[in-house]
């Protein structure tokens, strides 16, 4: 993967919890799959299971495959569940002013970018992204650039990424392929180390 | 160059440097439960891989099990087969697993440490985020995906970015009815739950120095709600007496190695902060979010990191004085606060009196060995004849996975970790507190400063 081209979804809610993205009653799979129904589930569908009509993020359309959310997003448990609910839901980056650790490398274990920017940055393209929901976000992973945009407004900004993950996702190479490759180096760490 | 225990340590567990900021960290103990292991089983099945290192990891199941009946079957189906798939993994793994009755069955945090398997100087990874509790021994312990399960099933090891460090010294003492959750909340609301992001945390001072390992791994648990990768506490006498209690024939040398890991006087961490004992009390939290904690004598305010969101879902006002507050549910359990001591202190808040009758107290031990103790000690007695219900071991009402569930809207004072919407079931609404607290509180029927019943 190397670029994103899509709409944008903003949730504005700050310290988001792995426990809103997906409620723990839906852990019991033993399965990678399916989650993204149950993405937000709690926000998303009434008590009933009709959609949340109040909750802005059913209204964006299908296909979108940036979310915009608040500061911490992702903070509490370590469930990976919660990326899988993201990918499957086909959300590809997510923009924050911060992202919690674990969240993060799981983001990254399943191909979804965090972009962290400051504070002020992500309080101005949430605000216009709300208003006018058609402007284009592009993700360049290869120059690590975000880019929000329509023909009255304009942002972008570089982001960070660790050199070696990004050479992963951008090379679809998997942390554990590189592990594997590397055993040798681990047998010889075990024979010097007798812990 | 004078170097921290958490750099010691990492470093002695570095296989190899991959970027200047990108190591491969060798991992020495791997605990896992039911929940967040299968699939990865099932990617190293799939790829008809091996668990390369299948003695240094332990299961258990925790997070789905019933604490009532646990000799009948599971009612729940999916419990049932994420419980029987974790059977079936390690039974074709060669992997220990102290499985539901088992005598070492419990909650993951709970049992390493009560059997000898968390250990000074190690690193430990559990697909938990609470692994922080293992910090408590002076190891680097933290929470892992599942991606990374499967990476440390297939391969011991996790490719990782060089942690951040940061010290939090808490001196002074603490005065009487004030605990180590106590102190949790009350670092957690000046931090924030983002204020450690991307950082290990080494505790310390004179009110770490005074707790038992129980206190210890009751605060380095909540780390991860200060947004920390992880948290730990020096190697002193009270650890190195707690395993020896656990594992026979250490031998001097190793406890002299252990010692040595040590922070160096002039250590430089990234970053420090320092609070007071004497300035922490009882503490409540009053949002979703576990920041939001103030002192028990308190009106909730503003300033206490409340969104007007998390305020609402509470049903709580600004202003409003939280002691008083009538309340439906009582949880002592978890991770956090299901050990021994914990039981203990509650119980002699309970002892002789009885819950309010529109109250429902649960007692949830966190292992079968704390539960037997507990029984030893005639705490399970106290607890039912003040009308508790003394339960079976497992995580219980701390994520209602398993029936232990607040039904909607009920406000339940809890001595969990997380008060999140909907953590302790849809709708339920969750005070976190000390096991005291919790303990007055079911006594009182509202919520109480459980200090006044303390001579
Ligand atoms: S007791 Fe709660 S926090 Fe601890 S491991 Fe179980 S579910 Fe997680």
């Amino acid at each position: 993967m190397k670029r994103i081209q899509s709409t944008g979804m903003v949730l504005n809610v700050d310290n988001i919890d792995t426990d809103q993205i997906i409620p723990a009653k839906f852990l019991k799979s033993t399965n990678r799959e399916g989650f993204g129904e149950h993405l937000f589930a709690n926000w998303r569908y009434q008590k009933n299971g009709e959609p949340n009509e109040d909750f802005a993020f059913n209204h964006y359309p299908k296909g979108s495959s940036v979310l915009i959310a608040g500061n911490n997003f992702g903070c509490g448990s370590s469930r990976e569940h919660a990326a899988w609910a993201i990918s499957d839901y086909g959300i590809r980056a997510i923009i924050s002013s911060q992202f919690a650790d674990i969240f993060k490398g799981n983001a990254l274990n399943n191909d979804i970018v965090p972009i962290e920017i400051a504070a002020e940055e992500l309080a101005l393209i949430t605000q216009y992204v709300e208003k006018n929901p058609s402007t284009n976000i592009e993700v360049d992973i290869e120059k690590q650039a975000v880019r929000v945009y329509d023909d009255t407004f304009s942002f972008q900004k570089t982001f960070d990424i660790d050199p070696l993950k990004k050479k992963f996702i951008m090379e679809d190479i998997s942390e554990l392929e590189y592990l594997v490759s590397i055993k040798k180096e681990v047998e010889a760490f075990e024979e010097l180390n007798i812990l | 160059m004078s170097r921290t225990i958490i750099d010691k340590i990492w470093d002695q567990h570095v296989v190899k440097s991959v970027t200047d900021t990108t190591d491969v960290l060798y991992i020495d103990t791997h605990y896992i439960h039911e929940v967040t292991s299968p699939q990865a089983f099932t990617g190293l099945n799939n790829r008809g891989a091996n668990v390369f290192r299948p003695k240094q990891t332990i299961a258990t199941a925790d997070h789905n099990v019933p604490t009532i009946n646990q000799h009948l079957p599971i009612e729940n189906e999916l419990s049932k087969n994420q419980v029987s798939t974790l059977i079936k993994n390690c039974s074709d793994h060669g992997i220990e697993l102290f499985g539901i009755g088992h005598q070492k069955n419990g909650i993951v945090h709970v049992i390493g440490p009560e059997n000898g398997y968390t250990l000074p100087g190690i690193t430990i990874v559990c697909g938990d985020s609470h692994t922080s509790t293992h910090g408590a021994f002076g190891a680097i312990a933290f929470g892992i995906g599942t991606s990374q399960v499967e990476h440390v099933l297939n391969t011991q090891c996790l490719l990782l970015s060089r942690p951040k460090t940061m010290r939090i010294t808490v001196g002074g003492k603490l005065g009487k009815g004030v605990t180590a959750k106590d102190t949790a909340l009350y670092i957690i609301a000046q931090l924030g739950t983002e204020g450690a992001t991307g950082h290990f945390i080494e505790f310390t001072g004179a009110v770490f120095r005074n707790f038992s390992m129980e206190e210890r791994m009751t605060v380095c648990n909540m780390s991860i709600e200060m947004g920390a990768r992880g948290g730990l506490v020096g190697i002193d006498y009270t650890t190195i007496q707690y395993v020896q209690q656990r594992v026979e024939d250490i031998s001097e040398e190793k406890i002299a190695n252990w010692i040595a890991l040590n922070t160096e006087p002039n250590a430089v961490f990234d970053s420090e902060i320092e609070f007071d004992g004497r300035d922490i009390t009882p503490m409540v939290t009053t949002g979703t979010s576990p920041d939001t904690g103030i002192d028990i004598s308190e009106r909730v305010s503003s300033t206490s990191r409340n969104s007007s969101k998390g305020l609402s879902y509470m049903q709580m006002e600004l202003e409003e004085m939280i002691i008083g507050k009538k309340i439906d549910h009582v949880f002592i359990g978890s991770c956090t606060n299901g050990r021994i001591e914990d039981l203990r202190q509650a119980a002699e808040i309970v002892k002789d009196k009885q819950k309010a009758k529109h109250v429902t107290a649960w007692v949830v031990p966190g292992s079968n060995d704390v539960r037997k103790q507990a029984i030893e000690e005639g705490l399970d007695i106290i607890f039912k004849n003040a009308g508790f219900e003394f339960r079976e071991p497992g995580c219980s009402a701390c994520l209602a996975m398993n029936e232990d569930k607040v039904p909607s809207g009920a406000l339940c004072v809890s001595t969990s970790n997380r008060n999140f919407e909907g953590r302790q079931g849809d709708g339920a609404r969750t005070i976190l507190a000390s096991p005291m607290t919790a303990a007055a509180s079911a006594i009182n029927g509202e919520i109480t400063d459980p200090r006044i019943y303390l001579n």
